[in-house]
C-alpha cells in the first residue's frame, strides 16, 4: 500500500513538473492539438441514464467515428460556476473549439458569460434561447421539437389503454413539459375523446423516489399506460413495468428496461444535429446561431414499435406520422379548451410545432386531470 | 470525542515544568501528521480500487494535479470551487463545537441565497453598495434565523438537531422553489423558473488579477474570524464546556439555550451568506442552481477539519481541488463521475477512523514529570 502510494506521489512530481513544462512552452492547447478538432459535451446529469443526457451522449457518441475530429464529455455537471469552469478547462487544458452545453440552465448567465470571454471558441446551447440583438455571435442554440413524438405517443397510447385512464410524470410545469402533456392528451384523445391522462408534478427534475411513488399512485388509480417527462425516465418506466403497465418512452429508447410493456417513445436524435455542426465546422464554414426542426428534419424520431402493439395502433400512428413528415401538421389547433372549460386556442387558429406561441404555453387541455 | 480527550490532556499538561511551548507544538504537530496519515491510506485504498478497475493510479493522480493545481488556470478553478465550501463547512463546525451535528447548511442557503435576491430586486435603484449589503443581511438573517430553528428546536424540544436540520433542508426547498415558481418568478424565466434578476452594478466582481470572487476572501476571513471566536474568547470557551458536558456546563451556570442559539445562528448566517454570494457573484439570480450540494459536501469538509474552522481553508481547497480535477478524470481516463464520489468517500472514512490514533504516537505526547 505504501507502495503505490510513493509512485503515486513519484508522479504526481513528474506530472507537476511536466505540466509546468508544458504550459511554459506553450504546449497546452497551443499547435500540436491544431490538427484535430476538440469538440465538448456537457451533461447536466449522468450519461446513461436512459433520457435526457443518454440522449445527447448518444449524438456525441455517433460523431467520434467522423475522422479528424475528438470528442470529449462531462456529466454531473451542475449548472452553477462549475460549468463554466468545465468550459473553460476543456479549453485551456484539452484545446476545445465548439461545445455543447446540454443542459437548459447553462445558457444564462454561465455559457454567456464564456461565449464572451473565449471569442474564438464556438458554443451552441440545448434550448431555444440564443437571441441575435443580445447574446454573442460565437454562441448560439439548437433546438428540436419533440411534441409529435408525444403526439404519437398518446396515439398509441389511446389504442392500448383498456380502462381509458393514462398516467404522465411530469418534473416541472413549464411550457416545454404543458405541450407534451397536452400533446399526449390530444393524441389519445384523437382516438377516443372518454380517454382522460392523469398528471403528477414531482417538482425536480431527478427525483427517483418520487418519481416512484408517482407511477406507483397511478398504477394504484387504474392508468394503465404511463409515460413521463422527467430528465430520466428510467425509474418511472421500471416501476410501471414492475406493475404489469404500458409505457411510452421519452428521451431515449427505454424499451430494455420494460421488454414487455414498453409501446413506443419520443426520441431525441441529436446525433444528427451533431454532425452538422461538426461537418460545417470541419469544412470551415460558419456554424448556424440557430438550428431547430422536428421530425421533418430527422431531429426526432419514435422508438421501434414494442411486441404488445396491436395492429390498430400501428396502422393509426404510422398514417398521421406519414402525415407529420409532409410538413406543417398541428396539434395544437382550435377550437381546443383548457381543463377548466375556458377556450385557449380559437377556432380557425392552428399552431404548428414551430409556433412562438407554443413556448410560452401555460394550460393544460381539457382531458388532462390535474393543475399547475 | 478525541476534542475533549485533547483538551483534557491539554489540562493535565499545562503545569508541567516544560512549558506550554512544546506542549503546543507536539500537539499541533500531531494534528497535522494525523490527517496526513489518513489521506495517505485514502490515497492507497483508493490507488486499489483503480487498480482493480484497470485503471492507472499514477495517471489518476498525474491528472489531479494537473487539473487541481497545477497551472494557475486550474489553481483558479480550485479556489474558485473552494469558496462555497468554506461557508457551508462552517456551518456544521460552528455547532459541532457544542457537540451539535446540524447538517442544515443545503436548506440554509437556499433560503438565504432567495433573500438575497428578493432583497437586491427590491432595492434595485439604491446604490450598488447599499443593494449588496441589504442582500448580505438578508441572506444572513434568514439563513440564521432557519439554523437557530434547529437549535431551539434542540434546547427546548429535544428534538434531535440533525434530523431535524435533515428535515428543515426539504422544507427550505420546497419553500424555494415555490417562491420562484410562484410570487417571485420573473414571467420571462420560463423553461427555467427563477427570480428577476438583481442590477448588474450590485454584481460582486472577480479578485483582480484571477478569475475569483470576493466570495472566496471573505470565506477565509469568516473561517479565521470565526477560529478566533471559538478558541480566543470567553463564548468560544463556553460552547467547548457545553459541548465536551452540557449537565458540567448547566451546573457553572452557564446560559446553554442562549449559547446554542447564537452559535447555531451563528452557523446559519455563514450558510445564507454563501447563498448569496451564489446569486451576487454567480447566477444573478435565485433558481434551482442554489441547490447543488454544497451544504452536503461543507459536512464532509466539516468533519474532515475536525470542525476547526481554520482547518476548513485548506480542507475546503482540497476538495474544490479534487472536483475541479474531477472533469479532466472524466475526460482523459473515461472514469465516471462517480469515481470522484468514491474518493470523497474513502478519504471521509479514513480521516473519521484516523480519529483513534490520537494520542497513541508517544512522539506528540508530552513529556509530563513523571
Amino acid at each position: 500500500m505504501t507502495q503505490d502510494w510513493t509512485a503515486g506521489r513519484r508522479t504526481v512530481i513528474k506530472g507537476l513538473g511536466a505540466t509546468a513544462l508544458a504550459a511554459g512552452t506553450g504546449v497546452l492547447g497551443g499547435p500540436a492539438r491544431a490538427a484535430d478538432l476538440v469538440v465538448g459535451f456537457i451533461y447536466v446529469g449522468p450519461k446513461d441514464d436512459y433520457g435526457y443526457n443518454q440522449a445527447h451522449a448518444e449524438g456525441a457518441a455517433a460523431c467520434k467515428s467522423i475522422p479528424g475530429v475528438k470528442i470529449i464529455e462531462e456529466e454531473n455537471v451542475a449548472e452553477t460556476i462549475d460549468v463554466q469552469k468545465t468550459m473553460e478547462s476543456m479549453i485551456n487544458l484539452d484545446g476545445a473549439t465548439l461545445l455543447f452545453p446540454t443542459s437548459f440552465g447553462y445558457f444564462d448567465p454561465h455559457m454567456l458569460k464564456m461565449a464572451e470571454k473565449y471569442p474564438k471558441v464556438q458554443f451552441r446551447h440545448a434550448g431555444g434561447m440564443w437571441n441575435e440583438s443580445k447574446h454573442p455571435k460565437n454562441a448560439g442554440s439548437y433546438f428540436a421539437y419533440i411534441g409529435m413524438g408525444q403526439y404519437l405517443n398518446g396515439i398509441v397510447a389511446g389504442h392500448m389503454t383498456k380502462s381509458k385512464k393514462l398516467g404522465f410524470v411530469a418534473a416541472k410545469p413549464i411550457p416545454q413539459v404543458l405541450l407534451n402533456i397536452n400533446s399526449f392528451t390530444l393524441g389519445a384523445r384523437a382516438v377516443d375523446p372518454s380517454i382522460t391522462t392523469q398528471v403528477i408534478f414531482t417538482g425536480e427534475w431527478s427525483l427517483p423516489v418520487k418519481e416512484a411513488e408517482a407511477t406507483n399512485t397511478l398504477a394504484d388509480q387504474g392508468m394503465d399506460v404511463i409515460t413521463c417527462h422527467v430528465d430520466g425516465p428510467k425509474v418511472v418506466v421500471e416501476t410501471a413495468e414492475r406493475r404489469g403497465l404500458f409505457t411510452c418512452g421519452y428521451h431515449a429508447n427505454q424499451s430494455k428496461l420494460a421488454p414487455k410493456g414498453y409501446l413506443t417513445g419520443a426520441e431525441w436524435n441529436w446525433a444528427n444535429m451533431y454532425k452538422m455542426f461538426i461537418d460545417l465546422d470541419k469544412a470551415g464554414k460558419p456554424l448556424p446561431n440557430f438550428a431547430r426542426g422536428g421530425m421533418v428534419e430527422g431531429y426526432v424520431k419514435m422508438s421501434p414499435y414494442g411486441p404488445a402493439v396491436s395492429d390498430a395502433a400501428k396502422k393509426h400512428a404510422d398514417a398521421v406520422k406519414a402525415d407529420i413528415l409532409k410538413g406543417g401538421y398541428a396539434v395544437i389547433k382550435g377550437p381546443l379548451k383548457d381543463n377548466k372549460g375556458k377556450e385557449v386556442v380559437p377556432a380557425g387558429t392552428a399552431y404548428v410545432e414551430t409556433a412562438i406561441e407554443l413556448e410560452s404555453m401555460n394550460y393544460l387541455v381539457e382531458g388532462v386531470n390535474g393543475s399547475i | 470525542m478525541s476534542q475533549a480527550v485533547a483538551d483534557k490532556t491539554a489540562l493535565t499538561a499545562a503545569p508541567t515544568t516544560r512549558g506550554d511551548l512544546e506542549v503546543r507544538l507536539r500537539r499541533g504537530a500531531e494534528t497535522v501528521a494525523v490527517p496526513l496519515v489518513a489521506l495517505g491510506a485514502a490515497a492507497a485504498l483508493f490507488s486499489l480500487f483503480l487498480m482493480l478497475l484497470g485503471k492507472s493510479p499514477v495517471d489518476f493522480f498525474a491528472l489531479v494535479a494537473q487539473g487541481a493545481f497545477a497551472s494557475w488556470f486550474s489553481l483558479q478553478n480550485t479556489l474558485q470551487r473552494a469558496a462555497p465550501l468554506l461557508f457551508t463547512a462552517l456551518c456544521c463546525a460552528i455547532p459541532a463545537r457544542l457537540g451539535l451535528v446540524v447538517i442544515g447548511a443545503e436548506g440554509a442557503l437556499a433560503l438565504g441565497g432567495l433573500a438575497a435576491a428578493a432583497a437586491g430586486i427590491a432595492t434595485a435603484s439604491a446604490p450598488s453598495v447599499a443593494v449588496q449589503l441589504v442582500m448580505a443581511t438578508a441572506g444572513i438573517v434568514v439563513g440564521g434565523s432557519w439554523i437557530a430553528l434547529v437549535g431551539a428546536l434542540r434546547h427546548w424540544r429535544g428534538i434531535n438537531e440533525t434530523i431535524s436540520s435533515l428535515i428543515l433542508n426539504y422544507i427550505a426547498i420546497a419553500l424555494m422553489n415555490h417562491f420562484v415558481e410562484g410570487p417571485l418568478k420573473d414571467p420571462a424565466s420560463l423553461n427555467k423558473p427563477s427570480t428577476q434578476a438583481i442590477p448588474e452594478g450590485a454584481m460582486i466582481g472577480a479578485i483582480p488579477g484571477t478569475d475569483v470572487h470576493w466570495g472566496l476572501v471573505i470565506g477565509i476571513v469568516l473561517c479565521v474570524v470565526l477560529w478566533v471566536l471559538m478558541s480566543r474568547t470567553t463564548f468560544g470557551f463556553a460552547t467547548r464546556i457545553v459541548g465536551g458536558n452540557l449537565r458540567a456546563a448547566q451546573l457553572q451556570g452557564l446560559a446553554v439555550g442562549p449559547l446554542i442559539l447564537i452559535a447555531c445562528a451563528i452557523a446559519g448566517a455563514a450558510a445564507g451568506l454563501a447563498g448569496m454570494i451564489e446569486v451576487a457573484a454567480v447566477n444573478g439570480r435565485a433558481n434551482a442552481s442554489l441547490v447543488v450540494g454544497y451544504g452536503y459536501t461543507g459536512v464532509l469538509v466539516a468533519f474532515l477539519a475536525r470542525h476547526n474552522p481554520l482547518a476548513v481553508v485548506p480542507i475546503a481547497i482540497l476538495f474544490g481541488g479534487i472536483v475541479a480535477s474531477g472533469g479532466l478524470i472524466q475526460r482523459r481516463m473515461g472514469l465516471p463521475d462517480a469515481t470522484i464520489l468514491v474518493l470523497q468517500g474513502i478519504v471521509f472514512v479514513a480521516i473519521l477512523a484516523s480519529d483513534t490514533l490520537y494520542g497513541r504516537w508517544r512522539i506528540f505526547q508530552p513529556r509530563s514529570a513523571p
